[in-house]
């Protein structure tokens, strides 16, 4: 009965929240200009439903285009820093100095360098995310138990062996929870770039319905931004759940 | 492959470890013998650099003065010929108990070379371990479905799957609770009454010294050197029971009064 409960109350919550808001719009008669209500919102998903797909869908792919740079690049660069505490120690200020920026502050110089389009999204995504990858890889190797890198070194290991049986074994637990903070923050990259210069994707559409007065719209587009960022979160923590569930259960047994 | 006969001999080492306030000296003109197949324990106060033997014994860090010569072969590097277990038993969670023991083969020569294509020679000599020390049926299952004691019977096993001439053990015991102790110390009395490998043993329970070994090393405050050396010439093998006899007692009563001597500043 309360496991049900417990099942079904995230949906229950979300649905809440909608029929509260339906009916503080119509209670205080709020002009749909300034917020309009679920239903007109779920009305104008069913009128625009075809220019919504196909730029949640542009959306989507170039989240998920910056993202896999982001991975790759991460990944490589977090096994570079973490290989050795001399370029631990260089080009961690380095890094910290870059993610300082504020990336709204670049877009512009992308759209300057690539044109509007689906370039400045793609990196956009890319440099916003790639930061917690190598934090987290370059944390998981030097982390590293020194005790079993004696055992290792003690049986004539080069620092090759070690990356390969456990440095980069133990780091995926670090590397898959960065996977969904980088797919949030590529998804949040993606969507500032669309608004501040493209012609496509969800943040387009949305700046574009609200030039237009379309208020209705410009709350589905969020409405549509926010689903598929649910999406996107959930898929990543089920992978990580999926590789790393020995990483919950040992650091039990770790304290035993 | 060294000589069947000689000893592990650390002659005149000393040691300092250097930090950021300056050196600190962990050994001074240490000097100790272990002569092929014999079981030593090195016992003495807490941070008397008994760990920093383990780490110039091993190779892993190279004295400042002295040398250390393994069977005939003196130690330049990290030596392959020796199996190590800590406290900790620094398991690989995400590798199954099997795979854990056979780590080191994946690592040390010639073993490495033959894995892939022995496998199954190399797995059945694993369970076969794994066996003597009480874990049939266990290689299956993943570290954190064990206990800490099983944990570290694994670990012991994986010290000694590619059939180390030396074994180093740094207090591979001290975490566990009494009972849990005693029975794997009849595990590596076992295991070396068995196999025949030499050990060193660095610990603070000096009933587990006397059990265990053939000759005790006391071990100074830092800088550490040896001030002492007991033979224990109770008969093998040993049982448990032997712990409750005087001679036993006299012998631990010996030790303790000689580190509470070393203690006083």
């Amino acid at each position: 009965m309360s496991s049900t409960l417990e099942r079904l109350s995230p949906w229950l919550f979300t649905l809440g929240i909608f029929v509260l808001w339906e009916l503080v719009c119509r209670i205080f008669k709020v002009d749909t200009f300034v917020l309009p209500a679920p239903s007109q919102i779920f009305q104008a998903v069913g009128q625009y439903w075809l220019p919504l797909a196909k730029n949640a869908f542009v959306t989507l792919w170039t989240t998920l285009a910056g993202f896999a740079l982001a991975v790759a690049f991460g990944i490589v660069l977090g096994i570079i820093v973490g290989w050795s505490r001399t370029i631990y120690r260089g080009l961690y200020p380095v890094m910290i100095g870059f993610n300082s920026i504020p990336k709204v502050a670049v877009v512009p110089i992308l759209i300057i360098w690539f044109g509007i389009g689906i370039v400045p999204a793609v990196l956009t995504a890319f440099l916003i995310s790639f930061f917690p990858i190598v934090v987290n890889v370059a944390t998981g190797l030097a982390s590293m138990e020194p005790e079993l890198e004696d055992v290792l070194r003690a049986l004539g290991a080069k620092k090759l062996d070690i990356m390969l049986k456990v440095g980069i074994p133990r780091t995926q637990p670090y590397l898959f929870g960065s996977l969904k903070v980088a797919i949030t923050l590529a998804f949040v990259g993606a969507v500032m770039s669309e608004t501040i210069g493209a012609n496509s994707g969800l943040g387009h559409l949305m700046v574009q319905a609200g030039s237009n007065f379309q208020m209705p719209l410009v709350f589905a587009c969020l409405l549509g931004l926010a689903v598929e960022g649910i999406v996107m979160y959930a898929v990543f923590a089920y992978v990580e759940a999926y590789f790393t569930g020995w990483a919950f259960r040992s650091s039990m047994s770790a304290a035993a | 492959m060294a000589s069947m006969t000689g000893s592990v001999d650390i002659n005149h080492v000393t040691l300092t470890y250097r930090s950021a306030g300056g050196g600190v000296l962990a050994l001074r003109d240490t000097s100790l013998n272990v002569p092929r197949g014999e079981f030593a324990a090195v016992v003495g106060p807490s941070g008397c650099g008994k760990s920093s033997l383990m780490k110039i014994v091993t190779g892993l860090v190279p004295p400042d003065s002295g040398d250390i010569v393994i069977f005939g072969d003196r130690v330049r590097g990290p030596v392959k010929i020796a199996g190590m277990a800590f406290q900790n038993p620094n398991l690989l969670p995400w590798r199954k108990v099997i795979d854990n023991v056979l780590l080191p083969l994946e690592i040390v020569e010639p073993h490495r070379r033959k894995f892939r294509r022995e496998r199954q020679h190399y797995r059945d000599e694993a369970e076969a371990l794994l066996k003597t020390v009480g874990l049939d049926g266990f290689s299956q299952r993943f570290p954190w479905e064990l206990s800490g004691g099983m944990q570290q019977r694994v670990s012991l096993c994986r010290a000694l799957i590619h059939q180390p001439a030396l074994l180093m053990l740094d207090e591979p015991f001290a975490a566990l609770d009494a009972f849990t102790r005693e029975e794997l110390w009849c595990v590596l009395r076992d295991l070396w009454q068995k196999l025949g490998f030499t050990v060193i043993l660095v610990t603070h329970d000096l009933r587990e010294a006397a059990f265990l070994a053939d000759n005790i090393h006391v071990m100074s405050t830092r800088p550490g050197h040896i001030v002492m050396t007991k033979t224990v010439d109770l008969p093998r093998p040993r049982d448990l029971d032997i712990c409750f006899e005087p001679h036993f007692t006299s012998i631990v009563h010996e030790l303790r009064a000689k580190i509470a001597e070393v203690r006083k500043p």
